[in-house]
């Protein structure tokens, strides 16, 4: 794996090449990762995700559903990416799937639970290295405690999380060495520690000491934590980190959070936010295209109205109460006002289902609960998703960062 | 189609028929395109095929399928398909759709319809007024859909129902088939099928094939079957039928879908088929296979690391194994689109092998083979299947 940085101003752009077993795999920076379940994206089977432009080049598996079968793997013996049908891919193993909750208070010194489809699984650092040896990801997250989410805390537990982390980490590195099928593969440190900056900073210092692959920026999921803690915190660890590593980060996916987080020095994320639109029948509609003058006329077709020209009251509060995770970045197409829109999802989109589909046909089709409906939806919204992060590449390029940041943000602030 | 004025050009063209058995291998010339047939149509109830985009349909070879007056009709509601482009714009369908008369479903699925000489009475499952489903009201509601094959509005009874009931049944389908014929709007354009009743009464069946033949429909469904009557029941009302039915139309058993029962009723001389059975057996986790099927679910799947079916070229098996698929269905959905995609691909390919053998010369053999690779192991075939073939010439061994 080789990290490559073109040196522009406000963000890393760059790529990371020489990817997978075979070397060939590459991931443009900043960029995302695949969202799977068990290895194939969500409601998508191989041939429809091959209509999705710009799908990233490596797939994320959440360890709980490989768990779950290790003794399939151990059996398969040829590795997770050969038996999930995709031979050729790169592979990222996080220890927790982003949109499965992760209930509080069941890490030890000794162990981290995982929450899987038949209920919590123990894991010890050995245990994990097994699965992993099993799994043969070309990258994955080291065992860690991330069990500080919930805002409440503290120092001491804060201390706890790094402490262990660090622990898990030095048997993890050994017992790698050891192990002839993880010898392609990338462990990622987790930088754990809370919403303490010392415990963060430590975090990652030492985290950087060892000899891992990248690093994986954890327990920033949800919204307990302040949001300018959150970019403090991110900005100082980032800033503790060599400059030839990849960084991940989890739990941040909307549009916003995650421009503010790639000026911050992260490199890479999750795509597990177009999946939760899609799943609450929504459409992500937000537009990243930054040239100077037709934005206007992009948003207001879209549905998305432009805040300075406030919408009606009685609009907003229907809205709000269609989905009370719903985003500013989406339109939900179960509102009844779309049933005979004969327009696409999104004007002037290229994915399968705008250029074939109307916003009716999908209304139909989650009205009548039909499948159909998350497949076009999922279709759309990753490669809307996926397109904006070529977009931020685009803009890193061309030194117009701040012109799509403004965009973003313009857009993030309607209806809140 | 042709305009009017010079006689229509015949839906069926015969391209082949069984030395021995009333098979026959032909096209449907229908107006988006023509369909080789025999032909298993796969039912997307609402304007969709059980999560499979229009594009994978396709891909799969099929170039028919149905979509449900009934569900349509509520469910958006037939203007708005009509304002889409028809049920072809509305779901971006190229090819061909048949819509069935919405009657069927109704009586099937709703306690509260009534059924009278206007038409069936029903409650809208999602609230409203009380609907009259007249024969002119499904013409006027499939007119708008424009689905390229349309069906009549029919009296339905259940198979299992005996007594006075079921002649009422069958003599007033022959009455709504006038009233269907009369009402239907879109003659050049969308093929109007007669539906043959008559329940499981040889004379009643007969008498309704001469009633309806005396019409000038351009094909015939055999309906009120596939209800949970006795197999030695349904097989000799089929093959009743299939012989007073005339050559030259096509004719279509409706809701038929086992693999042993495509076989057999295509042996009898039936050309087109529908059923949800494929993709609802998909979505619980079951896949087909010419040996039968394998439920996926269970443990025994779990470390199965060969194809669904090593000889099935669709692209589930092209790429995924048993253990993969029964670790997968816990997790996505994307499992049961690829167990739909397979079960499709498994009745596509047998009605291709069923057609071809037609073709060759050879469906006797044909039969023989899929007998034994689908019973060989269970202790043969089943009884009516035996005997439901002797009756047109083909003994198995
Ligand atoms: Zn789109
Ligand atoms: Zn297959």
């Amino acid at each position: 794996m080789r990290l490559k940085l073109l040196g522009a101003g406000g963000g890393r752009l760059g790529s990371l090449a020489g990817l997978g077993r075979g070397g060939a795999g590459a991931l443009a920076l900043p960029g995302c990762l695949l969202y799977t379940r068990t290895g194939a994206a969500p409601h998508l089977s191989h041939d429809t995700l091959r209509e999705v432009r710009g799908v990233p080049g490596v797939a994320h598996i959440a360890l709980p559903a490989l768990a779950e079968i290790h003794d399939v793997l151990e059996e398969y013996k040829e590795g997770a990416a050969k038996f999930m049908g995709m031979p050729d891919a790169v592979i990222y193993c996080s220890l927790h799937d982003p949109v499965t909750p992760c209930p509080s208070g069941y890490n030890t010194n000794k162990t981290v639970s995982l929450w899987g489809s038949s209920g919590r699984m123990e894991m010890t650092a050995s245990k994990f290295m097994d699965i992993q040896r099993a799994i043969q990801p070309d990258w994955f997250q080291c065992i860690s405690d991330g069990d500080t989410i919930s805002g409440e805390a503290g120092r001491k537990r804060a201390k706890k999380s790094v402490d262990r982390s660090l622990s898990f980490l030095d048997i993890c590195l050994q017992l790698q060495e050891k192990s002839p099928e993880l010898q392609g593969s990338v462990m990622f440190g987790a930088i754990e520690g809370g919403d303490i900056l010392e415990e963060r900073l430590r975090s990652a210092r030492e985290t950087a000491k060892r000899p891992v692959g990248g690093f994986l920026l954890d327990g920033f999921q949800g919204s307990a934590m302040a949001k300018e803690t959150k970019l403090k915190l991110i900005a100082s660890v980032t800033a503790e980190l060599p400059e030839d590593k990849p960084r991940i980060i989890h739990g941040v996916g909307k549009p916003d959070e995650v421009l503010e987080c790639i000026e911050r020095g992260v490199d890479i994320f999750e795509s597990f936010f177009p999946f939760q639109v899609t799943e609450r029948g929504c459409a992500l509609v937000f537009s990243y295209d930054c040239h100077p003058d037709p934005e206007a006329t992009v948003l207001t077709q879209n549905g998305i109205q432009d805040p300075e020209k406030n919408g009606t009251q009685e609009d907003q509060e229907e809205v709000s109460k269609a989905d009370p995770e719903m985003t500013p970045f989406e339109i939900s197409l179960k509102d009844k006002k779309y049933h005979d829109d004969f327009g696409p999802l999104l004007e002037g989109c290229s994915c399968y289902c705008c250029q074939r589909h109307t916003r009716a046909y999908v209304h139909h089709l989650l009205v009548t609960n039909e499948l159909l409906a998350g497949v076009l939806l999922m279709m759309h919204n990753f490669q809307h998703y996926f397109g904006f992060f070529s977009a931020v590449r685009d803009a890193l390029r061309d030194s117009k960062l701040d012109q799509l940041k403004e965009l973003i943000f313009r857009q993030a602030l309607q209806r809140q | 189609m042709a305009a009017a004025g010079p006689a229509p050009v015949p839906v069926l063209r015969i391209v082949a028929e069984c030395g021995r058995s009333r098979a026959r291998a032909g096209e449907l010339r229908l107006p988006h395109g023509s369909v080789p047939c025999p032909v298993f149509m796969p039912v997307g109830t609402r304007g969709t095929a059980k999560g499979l985009t229009a594009a994978q349909l396709a891909a799969l070879g099929c170039r028919i399928c149905l979509g449900n007056t009934f569900h349509l009709g509520t469910r958006p509601g037939s203007e708005l398909v009509r304002r889409a482009g028809g049920l072809h714009g509305f779901m971006d369908w190229p090819h061909n759709l048949l819509t069935d008369s919405g009657g069927f479903q109704m009586v099937s699925l709703l306690e509260l319809s009534e059924v009278s000489e206007e038409g069936v009475r029903f409650q809208p499952p999602h609230g409203g007024e009380q609907i009259l489903l007249s024969p002119e009201k499904s013409m006027e509601i499939q007119n708008a859909l424009g689905a390229d094959i349309v069906m009549q509005l029919d009296d339905v009874v259940s198979s299992t129902t005996t007594g006075p009931r079921v002649e009422e049944a069958m003599s007033r389908s022959v009455r709504w088939l006038d009233r269907c014929v009369a009402a239907h709007a879109r003659p050049q354009q969308q093929l109007l099928f007669a539906i043959v009743q008559g329940g499981l009464d040889p004379d009643l069946r007969l008498r309704c094939i001469r009633a309806m033949t005396q019409r000038d429909v351009p094909g015939f469904a055999i309906g009120g079957l596939s209800g949970g009557e006795a197999k030695a029941r349904f097989w000799r009302t089929v093959k009743l039928s299939t012989e007073h039915l005339p050559r030259d139309k096509p004719r279509y058993l409706m809701g038929v879908g086992y693999a042993t029962d495509l076989v057999v009723c295509v042996a009898l001389g039936c050309d087109m088929f529908d059923c949800v059975f494929p993709t609802r057996t998909a979505r619980f986790g079951s896949a087909l296979v010419p040996w039968g099927s394998l439920q996926l679910k269970n443990q025994q799947f779990a470390k199965d690391f060969r194809p669904i079916d090593a000889d099935c070229g669709c692209p589930t098996c092209q790429r995924y194994s048993r253990a993969y698929l029964h670790a997968l269905l816990r997790s996505n959905t994307a499992a049961l689109h690829l167990l739909t995609l397979h079960n499709i691909a498994y009745q596509m390919k047998l009605m291709g092998s069923i057609r071809d053998s037609i073709v060759q010369q050879r469906f006797p053999e044909f039969v023989r083979e899929f007998m034994d690779t689908m019973y060989g192991g269970r202790g043969g075939p089943p009884a009516w299947a035996r005997e439901a073939l002797e009756s047109v010439g083909i003994t198995l061994g």
